[in-house]
Formats: structure tokens, C-alpha cells, sequence
């Protein structure tokens, strides 16, 4: 596939692995924030392309793994209506609220049905104007403009049958609370390149001035990972802390400003809860006054529900770059991708969950 | 989640609302919303994501990205070397 498969070529992979080499002289510690990203690091065994003195710490960017749980059993409580037909990504149904999920819910009779873009759920509420079509709207920056997009539709096409259960999540404050935190021992930053492609990476210039950081929006198939360690490296052995894009064949500077005007007209910037993180101020979106009508969560009275998440695993400092999975007692033993005790086991883009799929060749494996 | 694939423009329907088009992903076609790409010419390649084109694909910027280790003294030959010692 044409920009996929040449991005994945081992020779061109090998050398940036060894241009890494080159210019490394002291240990350096990177996060990559996507959880996109993780997957591939583990998938491809990038680590073991890696000079042992550089370490990669894994971020909150899986919006599967930080949905709380209590806007899960919302979802399940909404769905498990008769009148209700509830929509949503694939990633979402199987994420254990805390008594069942949504399958769960289909197979005792609800009208759950997976969708592939959230238009799908505006065409599905004009050929049902007898029955409530809720699309459950989770995301970051990458996925909000299309969920906007969906409202504005379900709106201008005048379909009153429609509605958002919204968990919109937003990178940079999840980003500032990991470097502003006193334990924090991330020294350099892969910036999401999906995310980016739709916000651009001008808000990350001051990040980067604050704490000091280089910052390296970076793409999501091998050679684009390791292009972007080798510039993060190259940053920190010069004594630089830059925003720079390795992305550029998909990312410009002030990113996809139609997209980005559609979500200041759908959405309003709110603050939210991260699972396994607690709340952040101004971290996510919630709709805007202009189409309040559309918020699933007012119009099924499940604003009140709240949920206390198990405090068993360290899903929170693997989620902040404090620990590896491989790190928490219960990795693999009692918490599994079946029965997960944490966010980052739920999906296949959480850390644990991807050390889990990739562990076991993780050691001799190299890009193929 | 934020899986994003580049496919082909294969064609561009300017009337509908939102701007919609059939892009191809080595071979597979599916109809995406091209409304926030208003200059995207078809033959062109874009990143989509759960149905809505993101951006455009910069062929130059990805050749760079492949390029850049033969501009490096020697690149890939000197890497074949150290890797061969």
C-alpha cells in the first residue's frame, strides 16, 4: 500500500536505527503520547532497534483506555433502553462498565450496532424516525471533527431523533500534567501525528518553551518513528528543545482549519475525567450551547451517574510514562486483555494490552 | 483509534453536502467526505479516518523522509558497512 509499505522497509528502518547510534552519549528517556504509536513500538520491536540508553515510556493517548468508566455504564445505561438504538465504534463495545458491556447488552436484546464513520449513525436516525439514535462520540483530536460533523448534519438536515454521548479528550493539558508533575522523568516527546493533522502543532510551542522538552510530531509506521527518535535525540545531544515535524507529508503547520472551525462550532472546550488519571482542567469537549439539543446525556437523565474506579493496578502511572506494564504485579496474571483490571489492558492500543499481543517476541524480533 | 489510511481520490462529488468522493485503498473503495480538503484535486492522495479526509499527502515530504539517509555521509552504504564489522 502506497505510503504504508515503504515506511515499513527494514533497510531504511536499520538506518535510522543506526544514525540513533551514532549520536547517542548518554541515556535519554521518550514518550511517545498515540497509542497508536505504542502499538507499532511494540508490534515492529522497535525498542530492541534501539541503543540501550535510550528508554521509551508510553502516554495517555488511547481514548478507549481513558474514557471512565462511569461514562461506560452511561453508555450501557442508554442502550439498554427499548426505544434506543445505540451506535458506536467498534473499539467501544467491549470495554467492561462496571457490571457488563455494550456486546453484553446486544445479547440480551439491545440495539447495539458497530459503525464505521458517524455519518453512518445520521443516516441510520432519518430511516428509524420511530426509535432514539444515539452515537457514542469518544475521541481525540483526530476523531471530534468527524463526530462534530455528524451533529452539524443530524442538524441542518433537521433529524430531531438524534444525539451524542460526548467523551472528547484533548492531548496538550494530558501532556502539560505529565511534564508539569514533579515526578515526571519524560526528557523528550513524539507528538501524535493523527491528532495534528487536524490541530496543527502551534500549541505545542509553548510546551516546549516551558518545560524545556523537545517536542517531534511523528508519524505511526516504523521508519516514521524512528525518523522521529532520531530527531528527539538528535534535539537533546545538541542541548535543543524545538517543535519539528517528521510528519510533514501529512501535517502542516496550523493543521486542517476547516475541520478546526467546525469544532468551535459544535463543541466547547470542558474539563473531564481521564481513566486512571482523574480529572483535567479544560481536557476535553463537551457540545456547545448551539446544540445542547443533542447531548444523550441530558435528554436520558444519566448525568448523575458516577462510578469508583478499582484501585488495584498502576494503570495511572503507566498511563503518565511512570511505569512499564511489565511492572505492575498483576500483568498477565489476573489482569489479561478477557479480563482486564485497567484502562491500558482494554484496548489493543493500551500499553498493557499491546505488551500483552507482543511480549512474547518481543526480544528477537526486528522490522520486516 | 486515530488510525488514519491514505488512499487515492479517485473521484469528487462538489454538489453534495458535505463534499463527499470515492477514494481507493489499494484497491478497495469507499465513499469518504472530502468537506474540509476544498482544494483536493482527484489523483490525489489523502489520510482518512473513520470516513472523513484529514489531509493531503505531500509526495515530495514522504520521498524526504526516505531520502534523507543518502544525504547523510554516505548513508545507507555506511550503515551496510558498520552493520557488516
Amino acid at each position: 500500500m502506497r505510503f504504508i509499505d515503504e515506511f515499513r522497509d527494514a533497510e531504511t528502518a536499520q538506518g535510522y536505527a543506526q544514525l540513533i547510534k551514532n549520536i547517542t552519549t548518554r541515556p535519554w528517556i521518550i514518550m511517545e503520547i498515540c497509542g497508536g504509536q505504542t502499538h507499532s513500538i511494540v508490534k515492529f520491536g522497535i525498542e530492541s532497534l534501539l541503543p540501550e540508553m535510550i528508554s521509551l515510556v508510553h502516554g495517555p493517548g488511547c481514548p478507549v483506555c481513558v474514557t471512565p468508566l462511569e461514562i461506560i455504564d452511561k453508555a450501557i445505561a442508554i442502550a439498554s433502553r427499548p426505544d434506543v438504538i445505540f451506535t458506536s465504534f467498534g473499539d467501544m463495545l467491549r470495554v467492561p462498565g462496571s457490571k457488563k458491556d455494550l456486546l453484553a447488552v446486544k445479547a440480551e436484546g439491545g440495539d447495539v450496532r458497530m459503525l464505521y464513520s458517524p455519518l453512518d449513525a445520521v443516516k441510520i436516525a432519518r430511516q428509524n424516525p420511530e426509535k432514539k439514535v444515539v452515537f457514542f462520540a469518544v475521541g481525540f483530536e483526530t476523531t471530534a471533527p468527524a463526530n462534530a460533523m455528524a451533529v452539524h448534519e443530524a442538524k441542518r438536515q433537521g433529524i430531531n431523533n438524534f444525539s451524542i454521548l460526548s467523551s472528547h479528550v484533548l492531548v496538550p493539558p494530558a501532556v502539560e500534567v505529565i511534564l508539569s508533575s514533579p515526578t515526571n522523568r519524560v526528557q523528550g516527546l513524539l507528538a501524535a501525528g493523527h491528532v495534528c493533522t487536524v490541530m496543527g502543532f502551534e500549541e505545542y510551542v509553548p510546551l516546549a518553551e516551558r518545560y524545556k522538552i523537545p517536542i517531534v510530531v511523528t508519524g505511526f509506521e516504523p521508519v516514521d518513528i524512528l525518523q522521529g527518535i532520531y530527531m528527539t535525540v538528535k534535539q537533546l545531544e545538541e542541548g535543543r528543545c524545538e517543535v519539528e515535524n517528521q510528519y510533514a507529508r501529512s501535517v502542516r503547520r496550523k493543521g486542517n482549519v476547516p475541520a478546526q472551525n467546525l469544532l468551535k462550532e459544535v463543541f466547547a472546550v470542558t474539563d473531564r475525567k481521564w481513566r486512571g488519571i482523574g480529572e483535567i482542567p479544560a481536557s476535553g469537549y463537551r457540545l456547545s450551547d448551539e446544540y445542547a439539543a443533542y447531548d444523550a446525556e441530558k435528554l436520558f437523565g444519566v448525568e448523575s451517574i458516577e462510578v469508583q474506579e478499582a484501585s488495584v493496578c498502576i494503570a495511572g502511572q503507566v498511563l503518565q510514562g511512570m511505569k512499564k506494564p511489565r511492572e505492575c504485579p498483576a500483568f498477565g496474571k489476573e489482569c489479561n486483555p478477557e479480563h482486564p483490571l485497567g484502562a491500558p489492558m482494554v484496548s489493543s492500543e493500551g500499553a498493557c494490552a499491546a505488551y500483552y499481543h507482543y511480549g512474547r517476541i518481543n526480544a528477537e524480533q526486528t522490522v520486516s | 483509534m486515530c488510525l488514519a489510511i491514505p488512499g487515492k481520490v479517485l473521484s469528487i462529488e462538489k454538489d453534495a453536502q458535505p463534499i463527499m468522493g470515492n477514494v481507493s485503498f489499494a484497491g478497495i473503495n469507499r465513499r469518504v467526505c472530502l468537506e474540509w480538503l476544498p482544494d483536493v484535486q482527484v489523483g490525489e492522495y489523502v489520510l482518512v479516518h473513520v470516513g472523513f479526509a484529514l489531509s493531503k499527502v505531500d509526495e515530495k515530504e514522504a520521498q524526504k523522509t526516505l531520502d534523507i539517509l543518502k544525504q547523510i555521509d554516505g548513508g545507507l552504504d555506511e550503515v551496510r558497512d558498520v552493520n557488516c564489522a
